[in-house]
Parts: C-alpha cells; structure tokens; sequence
C-alpha cells in the first residue's frame, strides 16, 4: 500500500505543479492547426480573442512582474480618456480577472462591481471596434503606452468570418503594429524530394 | 529506583501492546489522492499553444507614395475565396484589362492542391533548404540551430527565382483559411509572401468564378 501511495504523492505534487490553470475565456475558441513551434509569450502580450461568431475580445497580462500591476494601469489611461472613475476596488478586480474582456468601457464599471460570473457573462458582448467608436483601438494605444514591450496575439476561431479579421488587422496596422503572432495549435507536416517530382 | 523497575515490569504487558505499529487507516486518504490526480490530469493542457509570427507591410498613407513594383512574371495571386475554396492566378492585371479579367484556376487545402503548385515554383529555393536541413539531420554540418535558422534566412533573402505570393482574402474567408495559406507558405519554404487587400477587380473575379452565388449580395462594392 504504501510504496502506492508514495508513488500517486508524487505524480500528484508534479501535476499540480505543471498546472496551468486555464481560466475558461469568454467564447470556446478552436484555434487552426499550424507547423510552427514557437511557444506563446509568458507575459508581455496582448490578446484578442476572435470568437466564431464575431466578437472581439481583449486581454493584457501584468508584466513579468506582478508589482507592475500593467492591467489597473491601463485600465486608469481608458477611464481617464472616457471620463470614467474607478474606485481602488473596482482596480483590484480588474488587476486578478483571469480571462479576457469583452466589456464596452460605458459599461467596465457594472462589470466589475457585479458578484457572480452569471451576470458578468451578460456584459461580455465584445469591444467595439466601429469608426465611430473605436475602443480597439484606444484599448491597445494604452496599452503600448504602459508596456512599451507588449506584443500583439491574435487568437482566432478557425469559423471567424474574414472581415471581423481584417478590421482588426487594420487596426493594428493603423497603429503601426506590424508584426504580431497568430496562435495555432501544432500539427506535424512532413514533406519530401519525392512529392514534389512528381 | 527499585520501585521504578518494578513499576515497569509490572507495565511490561501494556508496554508490548503500544509497540505494535498503530494501524492507520489509508484507503480514504488513497481516494482523495486519486480524485485530485485525476481532476488535475483532466485540467491541465500539457501542450502549450504554439504562435505563428506574421509581418504586414507599412500601410501607404502618403498619395505621393507608389506601391513596391514586383515583377509580374514572378507573381503569384492567392484569393481565399468561400467555401474553404483557393483562386489563384498569375502576373497581375493591368487597368487596360478590366473589362476582359483573366480566368481564375480553382484548388484547395490539400497537399495536392495549394502545396504542389506552391512547390512546383518554389522548387529550386525548397530544394536548397532541405539540403541544409538535411545536412543538418545527418551530422554533416555542425551548427547551432540558430545559425541554422539565420542559414536559411540568408538562403531565402538571396533567392530571386521562386515566388512572390500576393496573398488576398475574399469576405467570405474564414479566419482558419487565413492561417492555412500562411502555415502553407512555411512549409514550401516560400521566400516572399505578404498579405495585401483584395482588389474590386479581384472580387469580381471570384464573384464570377464561384458562379454568381454570391454576386448579387456583393454587388455593392
């Protein structure tokens, strides 16, 4: 019995120490398959969240280190350009909400305060992104501003409609990013001399 | 100090029942072990999603500016078009040509598709890089696999036969095409690619050679 039990601790400790939690994102997303072998960026990265049927949504990580605290940052730069104040607790939340956000920012401040994920979930209808509101856009300008090292992800459904694409590529072209990574999920291809020979 | 001896031969009895182990009871302990193992094994995601990066070119803001000129013989069109379905065309289309567009060629995803016409221009450079790479494999160099992957950038930088790859996207793409081309153009060891905006002359095109199904909803444009 016991040499079984000293054997489950172990394999125990290991998993939950590989453990990475993934926090359930707003929208199922199945990422396409790709041969790249490029891992994801720990930190410094922004995400958005492409989902199949097309909202977009955003995510910023704290920095490589938590004292950073990147996320209430940011968040402060938006309430000061849409005239929104937000009290220190409503900054903490922001600081430790796991998953990405899908919140118009007339609305973060309801988001935040609200208890349950339940009614949370009712505030995720993605970030508007139209000419004439453009919270995209001011959403990444700021982010840059506070983490000059963020790097720009995009994480798409493989159904995403093109133009939902586009219209944040655009984005991010207009704000001079140029050069950000696609996450995919790896599929080995392998292909030979002989194929092409043919 | 007698007395002490004899208050413990007196205990002996009870002193040979403690020294039997206590016997513990595991099997509950076992049970909670074995469900968090599980629930871990079932949460974590062991694979790490991988990035594929991706460079878009400047956006030309100023009208004075003229677009890079590429040599049409060497052009390669790819439009995502619907339906998972790939147009592709050579060379480029001049204004004295819109009102006769050259025909669209239809392929697909598939290795025989996108990648054998891909491979068939682009044979000599991926002809190049798997020799190195082959090399590499086998021993015979003995490089660091950084050197190796500034090797092949160097070998594709200095190609000037294969391709240039104009990739264009119809409306009704989906994201998962985009990916595919550009995971396409990775494994052909496609030198020069970029990604541009669809042309109107360019959605005709596909609007016609997809049948018209989809012409009347984007004749707008």
């Amino acid at each position: 019995m016991t040499p079984m039990v000293d054997t489950f601790a172990v394999i125990l400790i290991f998993l939950m120490l590989t453990a990475t939690m993934s926090s359930p994102e707003p929208a199922t997303i199945s990422t396409p398959y790709s041969i790249s072998e490029k891992p994801t960026p720990d930190f410094n990265a922004m995400s958005f969240l492409l989902s199949a049927d097309g909202k977009v949504f955003v995510n910023f990580d704290n920095g490589p280190d938590t004292l950073l605290k990147f996320r209430p940052k940011i968040l402060a730069e938006m309430g000061k350009r849409y005239g929104i104040e937000f009290t220190e607790a409503e900054y903490r939340e922001f600081e430790k909400y796991p998953s990405s956000l899908g919140v118009p920012i007339s609305q973060m401040k309801s988001f935040l305060d609200a208890k349950d994920a339940a009614t949370r979930k009712e505030f995720q209808v993605g970030i508007p992104m139209d000419s004439t509101d453009n919270q995209l856009a001011m959403w990444i300008q700021y982010a840059r501003t506070v983490n000059p090292a963020i790097q720009a992800v995009i994480r798409g459904d493989t159904q995403t409609e093109f133009p939902v694409v586009k219209r944040v590529l655009d984005i991010l072209q207009e704000l001079n990013v140029k050069r950000f990574s696609l996450i995919t999920s790896l599929e080995a291809i392998k292909i030979n001399l002989e194929e092409i020979q043919q | 100090m007698a007395e002490i001896i004899q208050q413990e031969k007196g205990k002996g009895g009870k002193k040979r029942a403690k020294r039997i182990l206590p016997h513990m009871d595991m099997t509950p302990m076992v049970d909670l072990m074995m469900l968090l193992i599980t629930f871990f094994m079932l949460t974590t995601s062991m694979a790490k999603a991988k990035v594929m990066d991706i460079t878009l070119p400047d956006k030309i803001t100023d009208p004075n500016q003229k677009a890079p000129v590429i040599a049409a013989y060497r052009t390669l069109n790819i439009i995502l078009g619907p339906e998972n379905k790939l147009y592709w065309y050579p060379g480029g289309v001049k204004p004295e040509d819109y009102n006769n567009l050259p025909p669209l060629n239809e392929t697909d995803f598939s290795p025989t598709g996108v990648r054998q016409l891909l491979l068939e221009r682009n044979r000599a450079l991926f002809k190049k890089i798997n020799d190195f790479n082959q090399q590499f494999i086998s021993g015979k160099l003995e490089i660091s696999q950084d050197s190796l992957a500034g090797a092949i950038r160097t070998l594709k930088n200095v190609d000037d036969t294969g391709p240039i790859v104009l990739i264009k996207a119809y409306k009704a793409a989906n994201y998962g095409n985009f990916v595919d081309i550009l995971d396409e153009m990775n494994i052909c060891g496609i030198a020069r690619y970029t990604f541009v905006d669809i042309a109107w002359y360019e959605e005709k095109m596909v609007e016609f050679a997809s049948g018209g199904a989809s012409a009347s909803a984007t004749s707008s444009n």
